[in-house]
């Protein structure tokens, strides 16, 4: 069916007796995923939101770490116990060296079933997704995709998962009500990076995945890295400078350039601009391309259509350049500027520059 | 060999609305088009038919409008169509969806074995990228997601090497069939309609199949009954609370509004000049 919203009933506030089965799950985890030796900012960034709810419950919070034996796991534990996590549940196989959804499926549906969790938080990554689907199908449970809030309703203890539908102009909130656990996914960037606290410990219980090699069908012949060096990185920029059709001609984004290079910032721009082909895919902002969260994010021409504003509305400080006083962006902007983005630009470039130079000496 | 690939109508994004007041979905006049991801799934297939030799069936859950999306797949080279649809659906989520589809592709396999079944990554609407690993579970098939190529197909050993795309690389994984195949979006283009297939897919008997038919019992597996997520509210973006501090100068010259926009945003955020200094460097 294509559901629509309005054919899904709505629960309301529904008061319900949970499953007597049911009430033994508890606690909230967070599977921590790695890849090539680092874990992906994800899991962190779930670890903090899954700390939030796990206090609201007043139950522990729990990272899984699934991985070949070494060294390298053991410090995800310990990583997971500084960004919050109480306790986690270690895996460890050669089996898991590398990623293959038959292993990890079993492995971490086992965990779940053994031990229990309410809450279960996966990263809305290829692998994330695909680990996901799997598991709480295997589990048949609910599972909601790539939410923007997660939420306690304290009425009846569960997860209260909101997510942006029709390309953000709504959002709906998904509760999963006599089923456990809650599964939930979070894309990257969305949820702030939570503080780090090295004197944080923690216990590790290990667990075995049982498999051997010959149980498993799918076999990894090569893994090819991304040759990242010159290609942009705005998932975790600290300055973004952005440019909209209110840019007018591919000559004039050499005003974004400048201005970024000032700054030492990355340069983003809005969908339009990218199918023009004034730059490349990787630098779109918004729903169907990065998510991102600088400190400081500039956009000039830009309208502030909801399809951007769901990538970057996370930054924490906002200048909006804009020749319409009435134009979206200004409503969620930290500062806004009404202008002509061509003369406004070369100012501030000018202006920051002399604020550069006057630290400078200072230093 | 057998494909089978699913594909959903859905209402084109580009043209939805919000109801201003109530908050929902304004359907009416929204054309409804086969889900763009899918696309690249049923390229695919045809492509392995155009070298293997294949027979294409596509498969569809939806509403009895959705035939179109269905006929539109035929015109561009699928051999055979089945729309599952019964109002016992309504309301399904993707666990629901998935038993359904299961069910069904269960039941096309009666008439012969399936090798791979072929999904698009994720819909534009529902947005999930959840029923095609849903699928692959409960049929146990070799789940095979964000594939950017198909780099080899042994149909005697019955093995298949793909490239899928990961975070940070690309995987190149060996596998056995029966697969399920989620494509990844600009894989391939979509070749253009014939007119012979034109033609077919105007006079083609697409086959309607119910619950009954499509192999389903346990209706509490189904719908509403069969899902276990609940949508609970459905509402509008908070606008933030405050709107934007205008930079306003007398002189309104661009030196001017610069100078006094980095005064006071230095003042208000102290760390950001630091920032700035740091990254500049
Ligand atoms: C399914 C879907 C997904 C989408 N995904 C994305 C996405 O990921 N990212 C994205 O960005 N968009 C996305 N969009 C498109 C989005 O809806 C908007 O169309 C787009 O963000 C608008 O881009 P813009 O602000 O550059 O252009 P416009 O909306 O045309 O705005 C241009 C602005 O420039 C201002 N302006 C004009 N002249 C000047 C000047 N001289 N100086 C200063 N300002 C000036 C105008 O007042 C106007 O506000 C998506 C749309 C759909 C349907
Ligand atoms: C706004 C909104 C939010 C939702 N959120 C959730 C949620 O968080 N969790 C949840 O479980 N359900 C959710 N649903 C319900 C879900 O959209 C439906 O179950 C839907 O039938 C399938 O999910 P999808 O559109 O996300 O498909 P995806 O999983 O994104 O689709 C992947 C592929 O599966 C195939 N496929 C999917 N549906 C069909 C079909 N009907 N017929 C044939 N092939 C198909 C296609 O090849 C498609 O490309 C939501 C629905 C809406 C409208």
């Amino acid at each position: 069916m294509s559901e629509t919203t309005e054919q899904k009933k709505p629960a309301g506030r529904r008061k319900f007796e949970l499953d007597p089965r049911l009430e033994k799950y508890k606690g909230v985890w967070v599977f921590v995923e790695h890849e090539r030796g680092a874990a992906h900012s994800v899991s962190w960034e779930l670890m903090g939101e899954g700390r939030k709810l796990a206090d609201k419950l007043g139950v522990p919070l729990a990272g899984v770490v699934m991985g070949a034996p070494g060294l390298q796991t053991r410090r995800f534990c310990q990583e997971a116990f500084h960004y919050g996590a109480d306790l986690c549940y270690l895996m460890e196989d050669p089996l898991l060296s590398d990623y293959r959804n038959q292993p990890f499926t079993k492995g971490l549906t086992d965990l779940v079933n053994t031990y229990q969790p309410e809450i279960l938080l996966l990263g809305a990554t290829t692998l994330g997704r695909d680990l996901a689907g799997s598991v709480a199908t295997t589990l048949q449970t609910g599972l909601t995709a790539d939410c923007t809030e997660l939420n306690i309703d304290m009425e009846n203890r569960s997860l209260a998962a909101t997510r942006p539908t029709f390309g953000g102009s709504l959002l709906c909130t998904i509760v999963t009500l006599n089923y456990r656990p809650q599964m939930a996914t979070v894309r990257p960037r969305v949820m702030s990076m939570p503080k780090k606290d090295e004197t944080r410990n923690g216990t590790i219980t290990e667990h075995p995945l049982g498999m051997i090699e010959t149980d498993i069908v799918t076999k990894v012949l090569e893994y090819i890295p991304d040759n990242l060096a010159g290609k942009p990185q705005l998932p975790f920029a600290d300055i973004i400078v952005s440019g909209g059709r209110g840019m007018k001609r591919p000559d004039n984004f050499q005003l974004i350039w400048d201005l970024a290079k000032v700054l030492g910032a990355e340069v983003g721009a809005t969908r339009p601009v990218v199918q023009a082909g004034w730059v490349e895919l990787d630098r779109q902002v918004g729903q169907s391309g990065k998510t991102v969260r600088p400190k400081l994010y500039i956009a000039a021409g830009i309208s502030g259509a909801i399809q951007h504003r769901v990538g970057m509305e996370g930054s924490d400080v906002i200048i909006a350049i804009n020749t319409d006083e009435n134009a979206p962006i200004f409503d969620f902007a930290t500062y806004g500027i009404v202008g002509n983005a061509m003369t406004i630009l070369p100012a501030l470039t000018e202006a920051f520059r002399q604020q550069l130079a006057t630290r400078k000496v200072a230093v | 060999m057998h494909i089978v690939v699913c594909i959903k109508q859905v209402p084109d994004s580009a043209q939805i609305r919000v109801h201003p007041v109530t908050n929902t979905i304004m359907r009416q006049g929204v054309p409804a088009i086969v889900n763009p991801y899918d696309l690249f799934a049923l390229e695919e297939a045809l492509r392995l038919k155009d070298k293997y030799g294949a027979r294409v069936t596509v498969l569809c859950m939806g509403p009895p409008q959705a035939e179109a999306a269905l006929r539109k797949a035929i015109s561009f080279g699928a051999d055979d169509a089945i729309l599952v649809t019964d109002r016992a659906f309504a309301g399904s989520d993707t666990l629901a969806t998935s038993f359904a589809l299961a069910s069904a592709i269960r039941k096309i396999q009666e008439d012969m074995p399936v090798d791979i079944v072929f999904a698009g990554k994720q819909t534009i609407d529902g947005d999930t990228a959840q029923v095609g690993p849903g699928i692959a579970k409960r049929m146990d098939l070799q789940l095979l997601t964000y594939v950017a190529k198909i780099a080899d197909l042994d149909l005697n050993k019955r093995e298949i090497v793909i490239h899928r795309r990961a975070e940070g690389g690309v995987q190149v994984l060996k596998t056995k069939l029966p697969c399920l195949i989620t494509m990844l979006e600009g894989s391939n283009e979509m070749r253009f309609a014939t007119m012979a297939n034109m033609f077919r897919a105007a006079r083609y008997p697409l086959k309607q199949w119910d619950k009954d038919a499509a192999g389903i019992e346990d209706v509490t597996k189904i719908g509403l009954k069969g899902s276990p997520t609940i949508v609970s509210k459905v509402f509008a973006p908070q606008p933030k609370s405050q709107r934007a501090e205008i930079i306003d100068c007398e002189s309104r010259e661009p030196k001017d509004l610069s100078v006094t926009l980095l005064a006071k945003m230095f003042t208000r955020y102290p760390n950001l000049a630091e920032e700035i200094g740091k990254n500049a460097a």
